[in-house]
């Protein structure tokens, strides 16, 4: 069962094709990571993905419906979680406030002027367990903007999951990561590929993590799909050493 | 946190009996009781244009449009529909709040500077009507001829017309329910959206969140707020005046609110006190007031960019 197929998605801005005729299909339970040079087209990939903007042609089908034409929140009401390659959070509430923020919404009750006290106690487990899963339970009411940057990623992550996603959208997670935090973060990811068997697509520039992480590996150069396969296929093929690897060696 | 939480409690009931003893500790003082009221209503419009500004992150200019549409409102109900001060109110605050609401509409794909600049203008169109439609406003003259009238509680009449300090009481129930509500909301799921809205529009729209919906629905509240403290302000005067819609009066609400600190939900009514009392001290001296109170926003701008209240609540922690 695909929890994602794209189908020949193009986005044209102007005179540029920034992805040109792209298909994928992510089944569920996988890590799929989408590497590729600056100005590759991953981006915009992930953005068409997310609801950023329609693509120019092409289908996307999300758990067997069309959502080409969905907007955001729709998507997200579907079960499409994403972080972002800056991180966005909101930096002057605490860990936990911005968690249950996203329970919250998530739980349908983002119109609600008054909540009861059962509810706000049920979302307060959830918050707890989410923090949990992210190791940040002991930093739960630290002002989410005085963290570093490894845990502010993490708070990103965690609100992302307090969605209750079918799939995860993770845009280069460990971004201007020293290696310490780049450790923590591949970790998190790890665990909750291999033991909450989250489906998670991710761009990646580091190629470490890379590896160590993905299930399936798509190549982007110049908004093409250049190759997809297993970590092993992709470190043998030739085409991708010569357009990507083959200049980071 | 109980301690966190214990010290808040403090700090609201103190506000709370400030305000309740009012007429008492402010005569004393050199102030008198209608002075207070109009530190009241001012801090209440004050604090609707912060429910916007301070909350979910959007900057209103035209906020006294619903404002002067809600004296307007309560003075033509008195004046032709019905002698009685709750009908007055609520029709008051329907008028400016629908105007709003409908006028939202059109607003809410808008953000920052374009959206300040859409809510002038519409601003301005609400000005120029009641300016110009002499027949039914008075024009330029502001619309005269009405009175607020005493409150019939069944047991006895409330004279609010003549006893300055049962007309403060009046209005600080008044006061008190719609700042009671606004409170209720913003420590409500949805207020919460409001708040993530203003830290993080992005984030907040891939939580799921409709932004557009949830700023017309908060903008919506904030013309109805609006529309009832305008309501009062007619009551205060007996008295609505066009310039009371004109985008300078909805400049001196949002210098309230910076003023006060619009991070603090009772900053603004902080900052309508300064204005209204630092006004009514200084126009009696010379009538350059504004150059001064315009200096004292400009240092606390400069210096406490927190606001006052975030200035103290800083000083504390």
């Amino acid at each position: 069962m695909n929890v994602l197929e794209i189908n020949n998605v193009s986005k044209r801005f102007g005179n540029l094709v920034a992805v040109r005729d792209v298909s994928l299909n992510v089944a569920k339970g996988e890590l799929c990571a989408i590497i590729g040079p600056n100005g590759a087209g991953k981006t915009t990939f992930f953005n068409l993905i997310s609801g950023f903007f329609p693509p120019t042609s092409g289908s996307i089908i999300f758990d067997g419906n069309d959502i080409t034409r969905l907007s955001t929140h729709e998507r997200v009401v579907r079960g499409m979680a994403r972080t972002f390659q800056i991180t966005e959070i909101f930096p002057e509430l605490t860990v936990f406030e911005n968690v249950r923020t996203a329970a919250e919404v998530a739980g349908g009750y983002r119109l609600r002027p008054w909540i009861s006290r059962a509810e706000s106690l049920k979302l307060h487990h959830r918050v707890e367990e989410t923090l949990k899963l992210v190791s940040l339970e002991a930093r739960a009411d630290r002002l989410v903007g005085e963290l570093a940057h490894g845990d502010q990623r993490a708070a990103e992550i965690a609100m992302a999951l307090a969605l209750n996603p079918h799939l995860l959208l993770l845009d280069e997670p460990t971004a201007g990561m020293g290696d310490g935090e780049t450790y923590q973060i591949t970790q998190l990811i790890r665990r909750l590929h291999r033991d909450s068997n989250y489906t998670i697509v991710l761009i990646e520039h580091d190629m470490r993590v890379v590896f160590h992480l993905a299930d399936r590996i798509c190549v982007l150069d110049q908004g093409r799909m250049l190759a997809q396969g297993t970590p092993k296929e992709i470190a043998a093929n030739e085409t991708v050493q010569a357009a990507y690897l083959g200049n980071a060696a | 946190m109980s301690a966190k939480q214990s010290r808040k409690l403090i700090v609201l009931a103190a506000i709370w009996i400030a305000l309740i003893l009012a007429p008492y500790w402010m005569v004393p003082l050199g102030g008198y009781t209608a002075l207070a009221t109009r530190v009241l209503v001012l801090g209440l419009a004050a604090m609707s244009v912060n429910f916007l500004l301070g909350f979910t992150g959007v900057l209103s200019f035209g906020h006294a449009a619903w404002f002067g549409l809600g004296a307007y409102g309560a003075g033509l109900t008195l004046k032709f529909l019905a002698p009685s001060t709750p009908l007055a109110l609520v029709l008051g605050m329907l008028l400016g709040g629908v105007c709003g609401a409908v006028l939202g509409t059109l607003l809410v794909r808008r953000r920052g500077v374009y959206f300040a600049m859409v809510t002038i203008a519409f601003g301005q169109v609400f000005y120029y009507i009641a300016f110009q439609w002499s027949s039914l406003t008075g024009g330029d003259d502001g619309l005269r001829g009405f009175e607020r009238q005493p409150i019939d509680l069944g047991l006895f009449k409330l004279d609010i017309l003549s006893d300055a300090n049962a007309f403060y009481y009046f209005v600080l129930f008044c006061f008190a329910l719609a700042v009671g509500a606004m409170g209720f909301i913003l420590g409500s799921p949805f207020g919460r959206t409001m708040i993530a809205i203003r830290e993080n529009e992005r984030r907040a729209r891939f939580l799921g969140i409709p932004i557009e919906r949830h700023i017309w629905i908060a903008f919506t509240l904030s013309c109805f707020f609006m529309g009832f403290a305008g309501a009062l302000y007619a009551l205060v005067n007996n008295f609505a005046d066009p310039r009371g819609l004109h985008y300078s009066q909805s400049g001196d609400f949002v210098m309230m609110a910076v003023m006060g600190g619009m991070r603090n939900f009772w900053g603004p009514l902080l900052g309508a006190a300064v204005f209204v009392v630092v006004q009514d001290y200084l126009s009696s001296v010379t009538v350059n007031w504004m150059s001064f109170l315009g200096l004292l926003f400009v240092l606390v701008v400069l210096f406490f960019p927190r606001g006052l209240l975030g200035f103290l609540q800083r000083g504390k922690a």
